[in-house]
């Protein structure tokens, strides 16, 4: 069994430029001043690379994913 | 030591009377009317049960049911054991900031029985083996620094305690009191929330495991400890056993802190400070980050589940009785200018979110609306809550929205015909100045 990949931001980190927006919609949204909102904290398998280019992305190391 | 500083709390506290019936934390301060010397508290309760850390009092705490005191309402059983778990000796925290404006509970306790919160604080140590117990209090409160101080000398020179006790001023923000900015502070640090993992009970001050306890909650411990669980149980309800104690204020004849059942209805607890002053439009529970519920509501036992449905919670026992007189939107507006001012500017939702949700909301009491702006209004709420590094902006939002539905009629009003009379008339909610702390060290 694949243990499930959950999306967490480290909010005080993160400065709103909003990348991860852009580059992982389907799981972020931005609010009006680009700061993420998360639609769904699972990484569905189908998105795993995404989701790993996404935090790689992130030029604050803000975004993370974590095993459960 | 001069004889002022007797009474140095805040006015509006009621004299010792005859309505002290179920008081448990307060029954020291009923039947003297004087705040607890050391000789007092001991004649009265005994020496605490020092258990040297044999298992005991955390099967006593969860037997109890007793729940933190300070808002969240979390197990404290859970919060103890989470400590013991931990790796290496830990440390106990009291978090005696009480920030929450409408709030005089913490400080009317320690006031009037600090024995019982200190005893609390040794005993958790005790329990989880820690060597000391950090008190953190606001800098603001000159008068309860050097009062407590008073009773820890008095506890180190009847050598009481197995363990140090050590007082702290730290800057008094409204997000100071979270656990994790007094576990920053302490370690040095602007006391600023700190995003998790790790959590204090893992990692807190100097990394080692940290039980970090509001005041009042360690102050219960204290008397599970001496009477056990049944005795503990004999108050509140199945679910939410216990006293607790609730800051009334507002349109009401005798506002101040009274100790009640959880579970004692909302009207009852207003009855017992003194009953309304007139018509009541609304109250607020929770305070600054609580609920507004219509007058209607005032029947709702103050307890979690009872309350859950209406979007409420006792938060940390504040009652403020609105007169029909009052624009509950005004006293919004105000509430949510301090919030956004207290904000530590560190996360997105605190730094634009709920500045702009407060400035909408000013806009709404002012009249000024445009057709667009509470749906905006709405929407900015809405995505405040889960995405700050703590609950603060979670609060805000809670504050805003339970305006917006209590008074939904005013709001009718001023997007269509500008303020009501009312909004005009003095506010009746006090609220600090909104500007932001000078320092966070
Ligand atoms: S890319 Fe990183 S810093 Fe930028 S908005 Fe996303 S999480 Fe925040
Ligand atoms: S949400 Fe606000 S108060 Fe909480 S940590 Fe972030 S900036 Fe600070």
């Amino acid at each position: 069994m694949n243990p499930n990949r959950i999306l967490r931001i480290d909010r005080i980190a993160c400065t709103g430029q909003g990348l991860c927006g852009e580059l992982l919609p389907e799981l972020i949204d931005l609010d009006e001043w680009g700061y993420p909102i998360l639609k769904d904290r699972i990484v569905p398998d189908r998105l795993r690379s995404h989701t790993r280019r996404a935090v790689a992305a992130c030029p604050r190391l803000a975004l993370h994913t974590d095993d459960t | 030591m001069n004889h002022s500083t007797a009474a140095p709390f805040t006015p509006g506290h009621r004299a010792p009377g005859p309505d002290s019936s179920g008081a448990r934390l307060l029954a020291g301060w009923h039947a003297t009317g004087r705040p607890a010397t050391l000789a007092d508290h001991l004649r009265r309760y005994g020496p605490p049960p020092f258990t040297g850390g044999t298992p005991g009092l955390v099967d006593s705490v969860e037997a109890a049911g007793l729940t933190g005191r300070g808002g969240a309402g979390f197990a404290t059983a859970r919060k103890l054991r989470g400590v013991m778990d931990g790796r290496g000796p830990a440390v106990v925290v009291v978090n005696a900031m009480e920030s929450e404006p409408g709030s005089r509970k913490d400080q009317f306790l320690l006031a009037v029985a600090p024995h019982l919160v200190l005893d609390g604080a040794v005993l958790a140590a005790a329990e989880v083996g820690a060597d000391t117990v950090h008190v953190c209090l606001p800098r603001t409160r000159t008068a309860q620094h050097r009062q407590l101080g008073t009773a820890v000398e008095e506890r180190r020179r009847a050598r009481l305690d197995p363990v140090r006790i050590r007082l702290h001023a730290l800057p008094h923000g409204y997000v100071s009191s979270e656990s994790t900015a007094l576990v920053r502070w302490l370690d040095g640090g602007p006391a600023r929330p700190q995003g998790s993992p790790p959590r204090s009970h893992e990692r807190g001050v100097a990394r080692r495991p940290t039980l970090v306890h509001n005041a009042e909650t360690l102050a219960h411990l204290a008397l599970i400890a001496r009477h056990g669980p049944d005795w503990f149980r004999q108050a509140g309800t199945v679910d939410e056993p216990g006293t607790t104690l609730v800051t009334v204020s507002g349109a009401i004849a005798a506002p101040g802190v009274l100790e009640a059942p959880l579970g004692t209805p909302l009207a009852t607890l207003l009855d017992r400070a003194g009953g309304p002053t007139g018509p009541v439009r609304a109250i607020l529970l929770g305070g600054f980050a609580g609920t507004w519920l219509p007058a209607e509501n005032v029947h709702t036992p103050l307890a979690r589940r009872e309350l859950a449905p209406l979007g409420a919670s006792p938060g940390a026992g504040v009652l403020v009785a609105l007169p029909h007189t009052a624009c509950g939107l005004t006293e919004t507006a105000r509430m949510l200018a301090f919030l956004a001012a207290h904000g530590a500017r560190q996360c997105g939702p605190c730094r634009y979110g709920l500045p702009a949700v407060a400035e909408d909301f000013a806009a709404l009491a002012a009249g000024h609306a445009h057709p667009e702006l509470l749906s905006r209004l709405h929407r900015r709420t809405g995505l405040l809550p889960d995405r700050g590094a703590c609950r603060h902006p979670d609060g805000a939002a809670r504050l805003a929205a339970s305006a917006m539905r209590t008074f939904a009629d005013d709001v009718g009003h001023h997007l269509t015909h500008g303020t009501c009379p009312a909004a005009h008339r003095p506010p009746r909610i006090p609220v600090p100045p909104a500007t932001p702390l000078e320092t966070w060290r």
